[in-house]
C-alpha cells in the first residue's frame, strides 16, 4: 500500500487502515519520513512531534481501527496557533518562546477523540496576521507549486504541508481568508466555516469577532470528514453555535441542478489579474454545465471592506494581545530594570513588526478622540457589509468568485508594503465581517500558478459549501496535477 | 493623518517602544494605513446600528460550580522566572520599592 498523499484520500487510507493493508504505526513512520524529506523544501512545519505522533498511532492500532471511526490512524497537521498539550505551541511569535501548552484546545482534543494522529505544528504569519507566511519568527514557508513563491498565509504551513504532499489534511484558522487564500495558491481545497460553529477555545486569539479554525484538504470530502469531527456546540467558547451538525457526506451528492449561485460584480473588478478572471469564468461555465443558474448581483460596500476589516481586527487583536507580558509564559526580556521595563521591553523585543503595526493601529482606533470616528465608524459599515449579504442570500444559495485578486506572489515583494499586502485580502475580509461560511475550490492554473474559486454561503449553510464544491472537483479533477515543485517527489 | 509624536503616544499606550529610526519608519507606514481607513469617511451609515459580533447569542449561562482544572503545577510551568512555587518578577520602582 502506498503512502503518496498524492494518490490517496482520508477514506482510502481509512480502508487500508480497516482492511489491515497498513496500520496506523506504519502510516505514521512514513508521513513522518514524507515531512522530513518535503519539508526541506517547503519549510511547513515549525515542530514535527514525531515521538507524540508514534504514541497516538500505536494507541489507535492498539484500539482496533473500525470502520465507523473514519480519522483513526490518519496523520493531520494543526496550524501553529491552536494549542496542543505537551507540544511546543509558539503562533510562530518570539514571545512564546519555549511554550508548552498544560491543556488541548477543543479541536486538539476532539481529532484526538476520534484517534487521529497529531503529527505536528504548520507554520504561519505571527500571530497569523500576514497574507504570506513571511512574517513567521521561524522563517517563510515556500509555496509548493513554486519555492520562490509566498504559500499565502496566515495558514501557510498548513496549505503549503498538504499541497506538497506531506499530510493528507491540516486544521487552519482564518480571521480575514487565512485558509482560504493559501489553498487558493496552493491548489487545494479550505473552508472557513460559519463563525461559531467550530470552537475557539484554544485557538490564540486575533480578531475574537472574526476568528475560526477550519480545515485544509487536497480533496473537498477530506475537508468535510474533518469538519464534521471538529463542528458543534462547546462549553468552553459561549460564541459557539447551539445548533446541530448536520451530515456533510449526506449532502454531497453530486447533484446542484437549479441551485442558485450569484457573482458579485465588484469580485470581477479591474483589481483582479485577467488570467484570474478567465479561470473564474471557465469555472463558472463548469457550474453552469452541471444544472445550476448564475446570475451578476452587486456587493455595493465591497470596496470598503479592507478598511473596515483593519480597524476592528486590529482593535481586538491590541485588546487580546495584552496578555504577552512577560510574565506567566514565553518569552521574558533579560536585564530588566523594573516590572514596567519587563513589559514594554518583553513585548517590543517578542514581536515582530507586523505584530507591533497592527496592535499600534488598533491601539488608536480604540483611544479616546479616535473611537467614534475609527472603531465605530468600521463596526456599523461591518452591519451594511453583512447586509449586502443578507440581501443577496434572500434570492440565492450560493456566491462565487475569485478567492484572490492575483496567483502567488514572489517572497519579499510586498513584505515591506502594509497597505498592498492588506488588498490582497480584499476578496476573504467580507465572509469574516458577515460571520458567513466560505471556501476556496482550485479551479485550474495562470501562468504554471493555482488559481482558487471561492464559494460562500448563509449562515450555517456548510453542505451547500461541499456539496458544490464536490460537484466541482469531481468535474475538473484538479487533484490528479502535481504541484510542480514537488514532481518527482514521493 | 497621523505625526511622528501620536505614534510615540500609541506606542506608550500599547507598552511598545521604537527606537527613532523605527519611530520613523513606523510613522510613515502608520499614516498610509490611516489613509487607508480615512476611506469610510466616503460611507453614510446614516443610523445604521455598529455590528460588533455575528451571532446574536447573548447572556450565555453555565452552572457556576468549582472544577478541578490544572495543579499549580502546570500553570506556573511556563512561568519564565519562579520561586518557591510563585511568579518571581523585579520590583515595581527601579532602586526596589518605597523609594519613590
Amino acid at each position: 500500500m502506498s503512502t503518496n498523499y498524492f494518490e490517496e484520500d482520508i477514506t482510502s487510507l481509512h480502508d487500508a487502515l480497516v482492511n489491515q493493508k497498513t496500520t496506523a504505526a506504519q502510516l505514521t513512520a512514513d508521513t513522518l519520513d514524507q515531512i522530513q524529506t518535503k519539508d526541506k523544501q517547503t519549510k511547513a512545519f515549525i515542530t514535527v512531534a514525531a515521538d507524540e505522533a508514534k504514541k497516538q498511532a500505536a494507541a489507535a492500532d492498539t484500539q482496533g481501527i473500525t470502520a465507523d471511526r473514519q480519522l483513526a490512524g490518519i496523520p493531520i497537521a494543526i496550524k501553529d496557533n491552536i494549542i496542543t498539550d505537551g507540544i511546543l505551541t509558539t503562533a510562530a511569535s518570539k514571545i512564546l518562546t519555549g511554550f508548552i501548552p498544560v491543556y488541548d484546545a477543543t479541536v486538539t482534543s476532539r481529532l484526538k477523540e476520534a484517534g487521529a494522529v497529531l503529527v505536528g505544528k504548520t507554520n504561519m504569519d505571527e500571530f497569523a496576521m500576514g497574507s504570506s507566511t513571511e512574517n513567521s519568527y521561524y522563517g517563510p514557508t515556500h509555496n509548493a507549486w513554486d519555492l520562490d513563491r509566498v504559500p499565502g498565509g496566515s495558514s501557510g504551513g498548513s496549505a503549503a504541508a498538504v499541497a506538497a504532499g506531506e499530510v493528507v489534511a491540516a486544521l487552519g484558522s482564518d480571521t480575514g481568508g487565512s485558509i482560504r487564500q493559501p489553498a487558493a495558491f496552493n491548489g487545494i481545497f479550505g473552508i472557513k466555516p460559519t463563525y461559531g460553529r467550530v470552537s475557539r477555545w484554544g485557538l490564540i486569539a486575533f480578531g475574537s469577532s472574526l476568528d475560526q479554525i477550519g480545515v485544509l484538504s487536497r480533496r473537498v470530502k477530506d475537508s468535510a470528514i474533518v469538519l464534521q469531527q471538529i463542528a458543534g456546540q462547546d462549553e468552553n467558547d459561549d460564541t459557539s453555535l447551539p445548533a446541530p451538525v448536520p451530515d456533510y457526506l449526506a449532502a454531497m451528492d453530486g447533484n446542484i441542478k437549479g441551485l442558485r449561485i450569484a457573482i458579485p460584480e465588484e469580485y470581477l473588478g479591474e483589481g483582479v489579474a485577467q488570467g484570474v478572471r478567465d479561470a473564474i469564468e471557465k469555472a463558472v461555465d463548469t457550474l453552469k454545465k452541471l444544472g445550476a443558474t448564475v446570475d451578476m448581483v452587486s456587493l455595493p460596500h465591497t470596496k470598503y471592506a479592507v478598511p473596515t476589516y483593519y480597524l476592528i481586527a486590529s482593535s481586538e487583536a491590541s485588546s487580546n494581545l495584552q496578555r504577552f507580558d512577560g510574565i506567566r509564559y514565553g518569552f521574558r526580556a533579560k536585564d530588566v530594570k523594573n516590572l514596567e521595563d519587563v513589559y514594554v521591553r518583553t513585548r517590543s523585543e517578542g514581536f515582530g513588526d507586523e505584530v507591533k503595526r497592527r496592535i499600534m493601529l488598533g491601539t488608536f482606533s480604540l483611544s479616546a478622540g479616535f473611537y467614534d470616528a475609527y472603531f465605530n465608524k468600521a463596526a456599523k459599515v461591518r452591519h451594511l457589509i453583512q447586509d449586502d449579504f443578507t440581501k443577496v442570500f434572500a434570492d440565492y444559495d450560493l456566491i462565487v468568485g475569485p478567492t484572490t485578486p492575483t496567483p502567488a506572489f514572489k517572497i519579499g515583494e510586498k513584505v515591506n508594503d502594509p497597505v498592498t499586502m492588506y488588498m490582497n485580502d480584499i476578496l476573504t475580509i467580507p465572509a469574516n465581517l458577515a460571520g458567513i461560511p466560505a471556501a476556496s475550490v482550485p479551479a485550474g492554473l495562470v501562468d504554471g500558478m493555482p488559481v482558487g474559486l471561492q464559494l460562500m454561503a448563509k449562515p450555517m449553510a456548510e453542505a451547500t459549501i461541499f456539496k458544490v464544491a464536490d460537484a466541482f472537483e469531481a468535474a475538473t479533477q484538479f487533484y490528479t496535477q502535481v504541484p510542480t515543485a514537488m514532481k518527482g517527489e514521493k | 493623518m497621523i505625526d511622528r509624536d501620536q505614534v510615540a503616544h500609541v506606542a506608550g499606550l500599547a507598552k511598545l517602544q521604537f527606537t527613532d529610526d523605527q519611530l520613523t519608519a513606523f510613522t510613515k507606514q502608520m499614516e498610509d494605513i490611516i489613509a487607508m481607513a480615512d476611506q469610510l469617511d466616503e460611507v453614510d451609515v446614516g443610523d445604521t446600528t455598529p455590528m460588533y459580533q455575528v451571532t446574536n447569542l447573548s447572556n450565555v449561562f453555565r452552572e457556576d460550580k468549582p472544577e478541578h482544572w490544572q495543579t499549580r503545577t502546570q500553570l506556573l510551568q511556563n512561568v519564565p522566572e519562579k520561586e518557591a512555587g510563585l511568579i518571581k518578577v523585579p520590583s515595581i520602582l527601579d532602586n526596589g520599592e518605597g523609594e519613590a
